[in-house]
Order: C-alpha cells, then structure tokens, then sequence
C-alpha cells in the first residue's frame, strides 16, 4: 500500500464539465488521500503552479473538450521543465482510443474513461506511488499493462 | 529558496519529520463559518498587499473522521494567484487537520514559523471557526480576524461566548446583501458591553466595498489585551494536550482503559505523574 497521497485534480483548457473530475476527487478523498481541486478552465501554468506549491505527488486532468492532444503533454512538459520529474500523471474524460498513445508517449501513466470503477483509480494511486513512473522517469511502465 | 524545495520542506514538517525554530512576524488568522466568504476576502486581501508585501496562505480544511481523506479547495476562489505580477509574491497551502494525529494546531505553527523564516512578510491562517482543533490553529496568529455575514441566525448568535472574545478585528462581509446592516447593529450592541470592544467592519469582497479600509486595519491592527490572554490561553492547552499525546505511555494506557477497566482520572494521573 502507498498509504495517503497529495493528489491535484484539475479541469484544463476551455471546458465546464466537471462531474467527472469531482466523482473522481470524491472517491480519492473516500479513499483517504488529500485532494486538491483546481476548479474549472485552469491554464498548463496553473496547473502546475499548484502542485509546486501543494507538494502534490500525483496530478489528475479531467477533459472532455477534445483538447487532451494539446493540453496533456503540454502539462508533462512543464513539470519536467520545472524538475517535478517524479510527479505522477494520469488523466481521464473522454478520450478517443487512437489518441492514447501518443498521451502515454508524452509521459501519461493512465487514462480512465467514463465508466471505471473509482476503485481501479484508487489501486492505480496505490500501485503507481510504489514505483519509479513520474512524468520525468525512463519507465515505460503504464496502467492496464 | 526555490518554491519546490520550500514546498517539499513544508512536507516534511507536516509529516514531523523536520523541526523549525520560533520566529516573528505578522500572523493573521482569517476565520468564520463556512460560506461567509473567507477565501474571497482573502483574495481580495491579496491583491492589495501584493507585490508590495510577499504573503503566505495556509489554508486548513477538515480531514474525513472516517476515511482520513480530505478535499481541499480554498485554491479556487484564489484568481488574484492568476495575476502574473503578484503571484510571485504569493505561496497558497492547503492543509488538512488530519485528525487522527491530534497535533494539527502544533503543525500549522511549525509550517507559519518556518514561512516567516523564509522571508515572508505575513502569514495568513485560513480555518472554519468550528471546532476545537481550527481554533486552535487560528489561536496561534497574533492578529486574529472573525468573518461573519448575513443570514445567520437573529441577534442572540452574537451573545455566544467563543470565538468572539478572541477577535481583534470583526469583520461582517456580504455587505451588498440584505440584512448585512442588521448583523453589524447586532455585534455592535453585544460588544459594546465589552470594556475593549474589537472594531468591525462592513465589506464585500464581491463589489470590493470595504477592502481598502480592511486593508488599512489590518496593517495597523494591533493585538487587544483580552484576545491576546484568550490566544495564549489556547496555545498553553495546545501545548499540554501535545505533552499528553507525545507521551509513550498515552495509547498504552488507552489500551488499560479498554481492557482493565481503568478509570479516566486514575489514567490521567498517572501521565501527568509520568510526564513530570
């Protein structure tokens, strides 16, 4: 067991759909760790401005504007630049299959869609805290593998 | 210091394994019930001191008794963190009371006297006033700041005992809303009875009513005689409830207390004995 992480949930980009990402802080706060929500339409700087100052092991992007393409390597890219290479990345919203790849290239370690189980993101959390698998890590490593 | 490294080293003194030396400074505590506006005042707050002076928010938020989990979302209401030229002048934290360790109070003091050392100017304490525990963390700021607002109950809340007596500052936010007026009479009337009533003030942080003059008290507030006993009062029983919880025999003698029958007042006794 990882035991209790800091974990930043956060809404990137130009998009108001925020059930997803608060079902999901929800069950991450039920299953004992400390979440820090960002609120809605947050630029890449911000994002990554808030798990510099949260200490936040994890960051979680909730999209589901299409604009993950974009956004997602954009934040791994900015917390290496910042040397936050062992911060966790996952992400989760509405990602079209074909795109996934290219999200875990860029140093994504999981993507959940609609209908995962809050325990599997849980199990994630615990699983991904015990391994060297930050967004600056070599590993090749990623969830579901 | 880089912000990582001062962020990581405030980790490390919320998980106790890094201790900090006492230091002086300016610290505000910032409480009041829940949806009064603490975290828009703040930000309101934040754009008048910054750049000018360099501010850190800890910001303390409840731990789920049942999952030791928490959400912390004060961060939101911040958008002056959006504002490039102040931003830098400011560092947000959020904390959770982790209830389970009993010692938040002693961490939040440890993680403001480690801020003021890095060179921060003020600190601000952001806690829900309910509690014993967010009291207490609120009792550790030298300047302590009630918010209250409108709608809360008739006059009578204001005769409660509590938290008003450690006030230096009452400050009655959502004044564009109805019946903000009536509160402000309220207090007013209750405090008045008081040989060094606290000054109030009337804002809101939504059409900005109120903030300069906020602002301008806050800077010059100075602690009052009774608030300061009522803070010290806190931190002396903070401090001893930390001498009981950090004693080795505490849980072995909870364990006695389950299993033996022993009596509360014996097992008392008998740490305090063993305390010295």
């Amino acid at each position: 067991m990882g035991g209790r992480q800091r974990i930043v949930i956060a809404k990137p980009g130009l998009d108001g759909h925020d059930r997803g990402a608060k079902v999901v802080a929800r069950a991450l706060r039920d299953g004992g760790h400390e979440v820090i929500y960002t609120g809605l339409r947050r630029t890449p700087d911000q994002i990554v401005r808030t798990v510099i100052d949260e200490d936040a092991r994890f960051v979680g992007l909730s999209s589901l504007s299409g604009a993950h393409n974009h956004l997602f390597p954009r934040i791994c890219q900015l917390l290496r630049d910042s040397g936050l290479n062992d911060v966790v990345v996952f992400g989760g919203g509405i990602i079209p299959e074909v795109d996934r790849s290219k999200l875990f290239e860029s140093g994504v370690k999981a993507i959940f869609g609609p209908g995962t189980p809050s325990t599997e993101i849980l199990e994630f959390i615990d699983v991904a805290s015990a391994k060297d698998c930050g967004v600056g890590s070599t590993s090749d490593w990623r969830w579901g593998e | 210091m880089d912000r990582i490294t001062l962020s990581r080293n405030l980790s490390s003194i919320e998980n106790g394994e890094m201790t900090v030396d006492d230091a002086e400074g300016k610290v505000f505590a910032i409480t009041g019930p829940p949806g009064v506006g603490k975290s828009c005042l703040i930000d309101a707050i934040l754009y008048k001191l910054t750049p000018e002076f360099s501010v850190a928010v800890i910001a303390v938020d409840p731990t789920s008794p049942l999952s030791g989990g928490a959400l912390l979302g004060d961060r939101i209401r911040l958008t002056v963190l959006d504002d490039k030229e102040k931003s830098d002048s400011i560092y947000f934290r959020s904390v959770a009371t982790r209830s389970s360790s009993g010692s938040v109070p002693s961490v939040v003091k440890s993680l403001t006297n480690y801020l003021l050392l890095q060179a921060f100017d003020i600190v601000i304490i952001e806690t829900v006033g309910a509690g014993q525990s967010e009291m207490r963390c609120a009792a550790i700021a030298n300047r302590f700041v009630i918010v209250e607002g409108p709608a809360r109950g008739d006059g009578i809340q204001a005769e409660k005992a509590g938290l008003l007596e450690l006030a230096d500052l009452i400050v009655v936010n959502k004044s564009d809303l109805e019946g903000s007026q009536k509160v402000v009479n309220d207090l007013n009337i209750s405090l008045s009875i008081n040989k060094d009533p606290p000054p109030i003030i009337s804002t809101s942080a939504t059409t900005g009513e109120g903030i300069d003059n906020l602002v301008e008290s806050l800077l010059n507030l100075e602690e009052r005689e009774s608030s300061k006993r009522a803070r010290y009062r806190q931190q002396l029983m903070m401090a001893h409830e930390n001498v009981l919880i950090n004693n080795p025999n505490f849980e072995p003698i909870i364990d006695r207390i389950c299993q033996e029958g022993l009596g509360i007042e014996d097992a008392l006794r008998e740490l305090i004995e063993r305390t010295g």
